[in-house]
């Protein structure tokens, strides 16, 4: 059944990348100023996306050499050595290769160095010399290293190393002609490094020839032909990525040949003997140009951090700073919301005004703009968030809170990186889990991912509101000092985090076990943070949010929309046409205001007729009995599930089940006396009391009903398996939460106490 | 036989040996310059006792106690 049509469709995008004519790859440490280099050379002239399979970003910038030559520049994760781990480490490996799926194959290096931690830097660099591509390194934080008392000598480093050493000062700009000149130049030659290349003793050599042979010899069965780096890497990183994904095709006779060459190539381990030649030839290369002082002297970072490490002030000082984050969330963004909010709903009137009553016009506004606007409030609260972030991280404060915060979460199975995510989340989920990003070790970030949902964020907070306002007793304990209702709501942010440690705790010992990842992190000297850096960043997850995001919430607001519309039978519309026609007729004068609320009463109750009739109505009967556990009847019940696109979606949806509506403005008290009100059908008995209302509470503190949430695990995990995962288990945590708040409540007979 | 973890603040110490043969942690250490031979110091620990942090090649490097179990160190001489 192809038609022409669809097979125009079925034509992949042609990638403009692929025209350019050739393709750089910048790879170096962490902290060395990569980011802002990228930044520099590239502009705004760059292109994130995701290599497929994994949850590394893949960005790909359009480098200008010169006024002819554009050529892509590709920034791979920042990394202290070729040996991967992990699929994510491969990538680098892979790409510097070309044999990584949608990537083009590499022409050239960009090797970057940190001039102010020369040794280390070099490590990674004797590694790149052996790819046979051309290289050019950029010796960046001259200046830092200046104050370190280090210098050294680009131009003999080079003769060295026969390749070009541009010194270079990213944040600042300087070298980067002479930088762009040399990347010129090295594409034209397309020499790699004639410099002396690091020598590895002859048995070692041999192994790996023969394990490259062997490899050559299977390559039907691995599908490709495993090229000579990366046998030698297998055979060096036991139990490394590069081993274990051949291990899994070619089965444990492969690994047991593999031990053996192993045995044979060295006497000592061989990560100690590829260390030690590659150390000796930094040495030898490096050596020569590098002069540090026998005492350093003390720099200005080591004397801020006798503070931002200190015991005391250094705990003051961070406690101080998340306060400031957290609240700079609620209230920098506060307007800003406000103004979205009010845009999207001013976009819904006039749309609503200027179209026909009918399907259309309610998938346009009640499904497209309120679930797009709904989404879009959360954009000013991610830019806020990313903002802090990118400046704690460009300065060098990230690892410092790293630092400090490691014990804390070692206990649970995390580490120090995953406090800023968690800590986020209390405001959003949504830009908390994309700051998950910061942390390498796959594992560790997939916990944080879906522990990080747990954390009570601003959503919760209007239906803790509402029920609190509503149910719970006005208290004062200690002279006022706290109120009962205050510490109800203090209880209900508690709930998910108390949650969260033993589901962390479980996690890490059952299906995300695996070697503890090691806390090795450089704690950077401080800078100042880079201004185009920061609002880079900020532009990046401000848009990917918006737009990935957005499409997904944008489907799902339309089925959500879609159930709780149709059928639409017009039976009602006529039943109600005949009701408000015959209370007109009756009334003396149309215009009075008891007239116009008797008006409004009809139509509110008209919608909530339709509701009843909807798809989601007919769900919410048929799902009765399940919810009846928890204290719960039809329309709480169907309020909770047709809340999975937001949960301050239950009080809008509680709204229109409740028939009310009485004058805009004071919604939140004409609901809670109407929820006083309402019994269960065809009973006396009231629906709600404190232990319904504490169960309604649990149930949302620990569930997952956000659509946004799940789009986002969706997106940074790059499979549905993990959102799935995240509903799930939130929602069976959630119903016995739920279960437990109401059957404990019942049994200290709480239900007996009213407002 | 004195390992890593055991030294105070402003201590120096040189490298005899790291174990831990095999693991990632292992690899690691040594890639980032913590192998025999290597000079180190420690400059402090974090605020609950543990990570701690040491300074090597000129650079700050922050390592979780039970990873410093790992790197034995020579008769400390303090500076």
């Amino acid at each position: 059944m192809s038609t022409p049509g669809s097979d125009a469709l079925a034509v992949p995008a042609r990638d403009p990348a692929a025209k350019r004519a050739a393709s750089i790859a910048l790879i170096g440490n962490p902290n060395t100023g990569k980011t802002t280099l990228f930044n520099a050379l590239t502009g705004l002239n760059q292109h994130v996306g995701n290599y497929p399979g994994v949850t590394v970003e893949r960005k790909v910038g359009a480098l200008k050499l010169d006024d002819k030559a554009v050529v892509d520049l590709i920034d791979l994760p920042g990394t202290y050595s070729l040996a991967a781990r992990s699929p994510d480490e491969m990538i680098a490996v892979d790409v510097l290769l070309g044999q990584q799926q949608g990537s083009n194959k590499i022409d050239a290096i960009l090797a970057i160095a940190d001039a102010s931690n020369p040794e280390r830097n070099f490590y990674l660099i004797s590694q790149l010399c052996e790819l046979h591509l051309p290289v050019v390194v950029a010796l960046n934080m001259m200046d830092v290293a200046e104050t370190k008392g280090i210098t050294i000598d680009a131009t003999k480093l080079s003769e060295a190393l026969g390749t070009p050493v541009i010194p270079v000062c990213a944040n600042k700009g300087t070298g980067l002609p002479e930088l762009r000149a040399a990347l010129q130049k090295m594409l034209t030659q397309g020499k790699p490094p004639a410099g002396k290349l690091p020598v590895f003793p002859e048995p070692l050599q041999k192994e790996a020839d023969g394990l490259h042979t062997d490899l050559h010899g299977a390559a039907g069965k691995i599908g490709r032909d495993v090229n000579r780096l990366e046998a030698f890497r297998i055979l060096i990183d036991k139990g490394g990525y590069a081993e274990t994904r051949l291990a899994g095709v070619l089965g444990a006779d492969f690994t047991k040949t593999l031990d053996e060459r192993r045995g044979r190539a060295s006497k000592i381990p061989l990560p100690a003997e590829e260390v030690r030649v590659r150390y000796a030839w930094v040495k030898q290369v490096l050596g020569p140009s590098l002069h540090r002082p026998a005492q350093p002297p003390p720099t200005k970072s080591d004397t801020i951090d006798k503070i931002a490490t200190h015991w005391f002030s250094g705990t003051l000082l961070f406690a101080l700073l998340m306060l400031i984050v957290f609240q700079s969330i609620f209230t920098w963004s506060k307007p800003v919301m406000e103004l979205i909010s009010s845009g999207f709903d001013k976009l819904g009137e006039f749309v609503g005004n200027h179209m026909a009553e009918g399907a259309l016009k309610s998938l346009l506004v009640d499904g497209a703009i309120a679930g797009v606007g709904g989404v879009m409030t959360f954009l000013p609260q991610i830019c806020v968030l990313f903002f802090f972030i990118a400046i704690m991280e460009d300065c060098g404060y990230m690892s410092r809170a790293a630092f400090l915060m490691d014990r804390l979460l070692s206990r649970v199975g995390l580490s120090g990186k995953s406090f800023i995510p968690m800590l986020s989340s209390f405001a959003c989920a949504v830009p908390g889990i994309m700051s998950t990003r910061t942390i390498e070790n796959p594992r560790d970030r997939l916990t944080t991912i879906l522990v990080a949902p747990l954390m009570s964020c601003s959503a919760r907070l209007p239906v803790y509101m509402i029920l609190i306002g509503t149910f719970i007793p006005e208290r004062k304990y200690l002279g006022g000092v706290f109120t009962l209702q205050g510490l109800t709501l203090f209880g209900m942010y508690c709930v998910g985090l108390f949650v969260a440690v033993p589901v962390a705790w479980l996690l890490k010992k059952t299906l995300l076990k695996g070697e503890t990842p090691p806390f090795l992190i450089e704690l950077p000297s401080y800078k100042i943070p880079d201004w185009r850096t920061v609002l880079m960043r900020v532009y990046d997850r401000g848009k990917a949010f918006a737009v990935r995001a957005g499409t997904i919430i944008l489907s799902v607001s339309i089925v959500v929309w879609a159930l709780s519309y149709f059928p639409h039978p017009a039976s009602i519309h006529e039943n109600y046409e005949r009701q408000r026609a015959a209370f007109v007729e009756k009334a003396k004068d149309p215009e009075a205001k008891e007239v116009k609320d008797a008006q409004d009463d009809l139509a509110k109750a008209e919608d909530g007729e339709y509701l009843r009739q909807s798809y989601f109505g007919r769900m919410g009967h048929s799902v009765e009995w399940a919810f009846k556990p928890l204290g719960w009847d039809w329309r709480i019940s169907m309020g909770a599930i047709a809340s999975f696109p937001a949960r301050e979606v239950i009080v809008s949806t509680m709204r229109t089940i409740f028939n009310l509506g009485k004058g805009k403005g004071e919604e939140t008290e004409d609901l809670g006396k109407a929820m006083k009100e309402a019994t269960w059908d065809n009973s006396p008995a009231p629906l709600f009391n404190i232990p319904v209302a504490l169960s309604i509470m649990v149930f949302f503190a620990l569930c997952s009903q956000c659509a946004a949430t799940l789009a986002i695990i969706r997106r940074e995990t790059n499979s549905w398996r993990w959102p799935l995962f995240s509903f799930t288990y939130m929602t069976v945590l959630a119903y016995i939460g739920a279960w437990a708040a109401y059957a404990g409540a019942m049994a200290l007979g709480l239900q007996k106490i009213t407002q | 036989m004195t390992t890593l973890d055991q030294l105070k603040p402003g201590q120096r110490a040189t490298v005899l040996a790291v174990s831990g043969t095999g693991t990632a942690i292992y690899q690691r250490l040594l890639e980032m310059g913590v192998f025999e031979g290597a000079e180190l110091s420690v400059v402090r620990f974090a605020p609950l006792g543990d990570p701690m942090e040491i300074r090597l090649q000129g650079y700050n490097l922050s390592l979780r106690k039970a990873e410093a179990k790992l790197v034995e160190v020579n008769e400390v001489h303090a500076g």
